[in-house]
């Protein structure tokens, strides 16, 4: 068995683009779901119309690097609004399923023949990063270290975006702790206790939900610009239901309403999920393992996934590092 | 509690160690170019593809299969033209808007998808004259009805499981969508796995999907009820089910596409306005009978009667004498079969994958919020206007957006009437 | 009650002004805080409210009161912008109120509580406070972002907070959620968090609902010490004791209507509430039976109502 692999794939990991990307959507997935209670089933849509926003501005508009940006920032905003005015009013549980469904409108659009010509269909689009990368501060080659015997090294590339990220994730935690300190973030949590309390205390609930959609929206729309650029391309299939379930699992892994809690759940999810495909696929390699292919052990850990969700939400609803007594799902 | 949810836990996991079968290798490493060819829902079988270069020279041919599919891989990246040969398709189908080359570009290993949209013949715009535009319009417009009709029976079985579960429990079950696609996998299995007829091997299925119904709510969703889950919880508690399944899914059926060894390509017959393979009717009036018994059984039936009571307001209904958790139990076991026999027919009519039932759960949602959450009728209603909308709408919408009219629908009414056509307004304070 | 002493002014004032009104239902008072002219709420087929004319005068007391089903708490939704009325006005300080919504009620100087209480499990006692003082600069989205700017509101909204607290003694709980307090602890917090928008009105939804005796007598000071700082007081309450306690004057509603008005010491001998409300059993509460048949029969509208509209 190949250990070296396996362990620098895995430690690198922890920061890589992956857990970057997911760690920022999910921190925006914190602000609607963990603090103010909003079930947005809808993330992957904020980080795909992001994605997409910069990869046409600059494929099929021709238009320079940062404009795509804040294109991609206002659609964000756009489609925070739009699927908010309708849905912020309605029951729970009516707002998981109209998300849901909203979000699935966005991909398929996206993947539609009939709008191949701008959303480029199924392949999506590619070749919208020069702007990016060229500014790139990290000269050609490699960086890292050796771990004893681990290598960890990104390219300059990776090392680019990561840090683009990390920095992002930064600013978005700070953000997060100064608002969840102040009042603001009271009324937020309010709401989530009991919205019928705060309105009677003389507060616009719909305001103050469609500022946490807004908010969590465009720290998710990070995100998505994350996702463009670290892997040179947007396809409609990656901003699908399934990626908004993962984002749950992180943050009720890291325990929801907790500034940090998205990160080390995101950093722990991929930690986790390369450690186990590394450990089973070299198995299924040297033959350890005879009863399963490489493609079934990919499937096994998004079997694992589920079991893991499960498991925390009937064992440990507060999270790995959560106090059972403020857990922002009422689970009991 | 803590044993029964491991023991549930373990015995899925169980599942996977004795039903890992063969091994279904997906397409690893990829370059070139490929897609699926499907005329009228059903997948076409022997059209040529051919890929030449940019500038015209030739680089493949390629036969879709049965499945509809076709692969061409390519040894450099760069851009390809993709020639469909419209001799080669079915007498009555015809590219939509007469395009059938595509130039696309191929990345390093990458693959990209081209398609081509077919339609029937005739159904164009700009062939013969008015009168025979607007015949073909309603011919169309019949058999989409006819198909919409069809769908919408579909989701309205798995609806009507997933409508009453909510009802008597407060779950939205994101996991819905995976007993439905757990029906077309058992059935398929004693199919073509064991050899049996598809009838006998649908039979076993359903009783089958039923009894592992009453085991999820016996050890698993009744444990955590009793726990006191909140329903929030509950609910993510279900997608972590989902996944689970549909992975598992993965595992043990493969990716891939595949269709019941009976019945599978049967040619049409025509029926005043409307063609379709004698299948569809069977299965519509399979479909048909289960839903009025289920209908009659909840009008008339105790545990029918019981089971509405517990929907409309369970703290009453126990207060007055009605065993909650059996009516509950008997629920998740009726409503996982006939949320079987939904996969197996929506297998029978388009063809059996481990996504299928996750793609129908939107649409499933969609029937059951239209009809106001928890109502058994709504949801009847609520799945047949989804299920005709979807298909009726492609007169207009193309078809790969269809699904997105329905979802706009749905978002619409949720706005108008939250309460669904059938459901009542909550009271406040 | 220490209250008691100090009281008698107001007590007096309230009381000097009902002193001449008559029985009647929707009679006019001296100077009314809230004037309500036929609001109509139906559920499906059922009236669940329909009120003439109803006024409450400013500086008092007022107990409304009637069996169950009455409609009391949907006239409250309606009053407080969390319901719409099907039909009707009111004004609250000469302002119109219908169409307003929920928190601008509460702001114009209206603040309820709710009959199951409302209390923010998963906040602290001191938070929870916090949240009722109005005009909060930190509440803006970018000026929360900036502690500088909202830090000196946020000491005095405190201290205003911990004197309630003292007040109504949870000081000693400011600290803890306020899910781990007990059922009268609950009640108190969210009567001390409505003071903390600086209501003119309080309304209090059932106040003594599942409160345990011990903390009865407490908050019913504390109903009273409203008046005395000058607010207006409109309870629904069940317990007749209670009503003949502390209340100035009493509305009695029945079938979504008003049926009479009085002050408590006779309000109870009025014919029209003997046979609308008290009837035959005096005093007692409904017993199961009844309660499932009224129920049922709201039901039964409901069903037929709706199968009316489906098969339109």
């Amino acid at each position: 068995m190949d250990w070296i692999t396996i362990f620098s794939t895995t430690i690198k990991s922890a920061v890589g683009v992956e857990t970057v990307l997911y760690g920022i959507a999910a921190i925006g997935l914190n602000v609607h779901f963990g603090y103010t209670g909003l079930l947005n089933f809808g993330q992957a849509a904020f980080m795909g119309v992001a994605g997409y926003g910069l990869a046409v501005t600059v494929v099929v508009l021709g238009m320079p690097f940062w404009a795509g940006i804040i294109f991609g920032l206002i659609a964000a905003v756009i489609l925070a609004f739009l699927l908010g005015i309708p849905t912020l009013q309605l029951r729970a549980d009516y707002l998981a399923i109209v998300t849901i469904a909203a979000a699935e409108i966005v991909r398929l659009v996206f993947r539609s023949v009939q709008f191949k010509d701008v959303f480029g269909g199924s392949d999506g689009h590619r070749g919208f990063t020069e702007g990016f990368y060229a500014l790139n501060p990290y000269p050609t080659g490699n960086y890292g270290f050796n771990l004893g015997p681990i290598p960890l090294f990104f390219n300059h590339r990776t090392m680019w975006v990561i840090t683009v990220g990390w920095v992002l994730i930064a600013l978005a935690c700070l953000i997060v702790h100064l608002l969840m300190k102040s009042p603001w973030g009271r009324v937020l949590k309010a709401i989530r206790e009991d919205e019928d309390a705060v309105r009677s205390l003389g507060k616009s609930v719909f305001s103050y939900k469609m500022q946490a959609l807004v908010l969590g929206g465009v720290i998710g729309s990070l995100g998505g610009f994350i996702y463009g650029l670290g892997y040179a391309s947007v396809q409609p299939d990656v901003f699908g239901t399934e990626t908004t379930f993962y984002m749950y699992t992180m943050v009720i892994l890291g325990g929801a309403a907790r500034v940090l809690g998205p990160v080390i759940g995101s950093m722990l999810f991929w930690v986790l999920l390369v450690l186990i495909y590394g450990v089973l696929s070299e198995a299924v390699r040297v033959g350890y393992i005879t009863f399963m292919d490489t493609n079934q052990v990919g499937a096994l850990r998004w079997i694992l996934v589920g079991a893991g969700l499960i498991l925390l939400l009937v064992y440990r609803p507060q999270g790995i590092f959560g106090d059972k007594r403020e857990i922002a799902i009422d689970a009991r | 509690m803590r044993r029964a949810v491991i023991a549930f836990t373990a015995f899925l996991g169980g599942l996977i160690f004795l039903l890992a079968g063969p091994a279904h290798a997906g397409p690893a490493d990829c370059q070139g170019l490929r897609g699926t060819l499907n005329f009228q829902g059903q997948p076409v079988n022997g059209a040529r593809i051919s890929v030449t270069t940019e500038d015209g020279k030739p680089v493949a041919e390629a036969t879709t299969d049965a499945q509809g599919r076709w692969d061409v891989q390519v040894e450099d990246p760069g851009r390809y033209k993709v020639t469909l040969d419209v001799g080669s398709l079915p007498q009555n189908a015809e590219a939509r808007g007469g395009t059938n080359v595509r130039t696309l570009s191929v990345y390093e290993g990458n693959c990209s998808t081209a398609l081509f949209p077919l339609q029937p013949k005739g159904g164009g715009q700009d062939q013969g004259q008015q009168s025979d535009d607007n015949s073909a319009f309603w011919t169309r417009a019949a058999q989409l009805t006819f198909e919409g009709f069809n769908l919408g029976l579909i989701i309205a079985l798995a609806a009507l499981g997933l409508s009453l579960i909510y009802g008597t429990t407060g779950l939205t079950n994101f996991a819905h969508g995976e007993l439905v696609t757990l029906g077309a996998i058992l059935a398929y299995g004693f199919n073509a796995g064991m050899g049996l007829g598809l009838i006998p091997a649908a039979a076993i299925a359903v009783i089958v999907a039923g009894l592992l119904g009453y085991l999820q709510d016996r050890f698993f969703w009744g444990q955590l009820r009793r726990r006191g889950t909140g329903i929030i919880a509950m609910m993510i508690i279900s997608i972590g089910v989902a996944l689970f399944l549909r992975y598992l899914f993965l595992i043990v059926f493969g990716g891939q596409t595949e269709a019941y060894t009976q019945y599978n390509a049967q040619p049409g017959v025509q029926v005043g306005p409307i063609s379709a393979a004698p299948k569809n009717f069977v299965a519509m009036g399979i479909e048909l009978v289960v839903l009025i018994i289920v209908g009659i059984a909840l009008l008339r039936t105790r545990t029918g009667k019981a089971a509405r009571a517990v929907a409309d307001n369970p703290a009453l209904a126990a207060s007055s004498g009605i065993n909650v958790d059996r009516v509950v139990r008997i629920i998740w076991t009726s409503g996982g079969a006939i949320a079987a026999l939904a996969g197996i027919m929506l297998g029978l009519s388009q063809n059996l994958k481990y996504t299928m039932g996750q793609e129908m759960l939107l649409l499933i949602f969609a029937g059951v919020t239209l009809g106001g959450l928890g109502t058994a009728f709504g949801a009847l209603i609520g799945s047949l206007v989804v299920g005709l909308f979807i298909q009726v709408s492609t007169l207009w919408v193309p078809p790969e957006l269809k699904s997105v009219g329905a979802l706009a629908v749905l978002i619409i009414v949720l706005l108008v009437r939250p309460q669904g056509i059938l459901g009542r307004r909550e009271r406040i304070g | 009650m220490h209250a008691e002493t100090m009281s008698t002014d107001r007590k007096a004032a309230a009381l000097a002004a009902f002193k001449d009104l008559a029985r009647d239902p929707g009679v006019p008072k001296p100077d009314p805080i809230l004037v309500v002219d036929h609001v109509v709420r139906r559920f499906g087929g059922l009236t669940a409210v329909d009120v003439g004319h109803v006024e409450i005068q400013r500086g008092s007391i007022t107990a409304l009161i009637g069996p169950n089903g009455a409609g009391k708490t949907t006239f409250f939704n309606q009053l407080t912008g969390f319901d719409t009325a099907d039909a009707g006005s009111w004004t609250f300080n000469g302002r119109s109120m219908n169409g307003v919504p929920a928190h601008k009620v509460a702001r114009s100087g209206m603040v309820r509580t709710f009959q199951l209480t409302k209390a923010l499990s998963r906040l602290t006692v001191l938070e929870n406070m916090r949240l009722g003082a109005q005009k909060q600069k930190g509440e803006n989205f970018w000026r929360a972002l900036v502690p500088r700017v909202w830090r000196a509101q946020e000491d005095e909204i405190t201290e205003r907070a911990e004197e309630l607290l003292a007040r109504f003694k949870l000081d000693a709980k400011r600290d803890d959620f306020a899910g781990s307090l007990s059922g009268g602890q609950r009640k108190l917090l969210e009567m001390a968090r409505a003071l903390m928008v600086n209501p003119e009105l309080v309304m209090l939804d059932e106040p003594m609902a599942g409160v345990n005796p011990a903390l009865t007598q407490s908050l019913l000071g504390h109903v009273k010490d409203l008046r005395e700082q000058g607010m207006t007081v409109l309870f629904v309450e069940h317990d007749m004791d209670m009503v003949r306690d502390i209340s100035d004057w009493v509305i009695v509603m029945a079938q979504g209507a008003v049926i009479a008005e009085g002050p408590p010491s006779t309000i109870m001998s009025d014919q029209r509430v003997i046979d609308a409300y008290l009837g035959a059993h005096h005093d007692a509460p409904l017993s199961e039976g009844e309660l499932e048949a009224q129920l049922q029969e709201a039901e039964a509208a409901l069903e037929a109502e709706i199968e009316e509209e489906t098969q339109k």
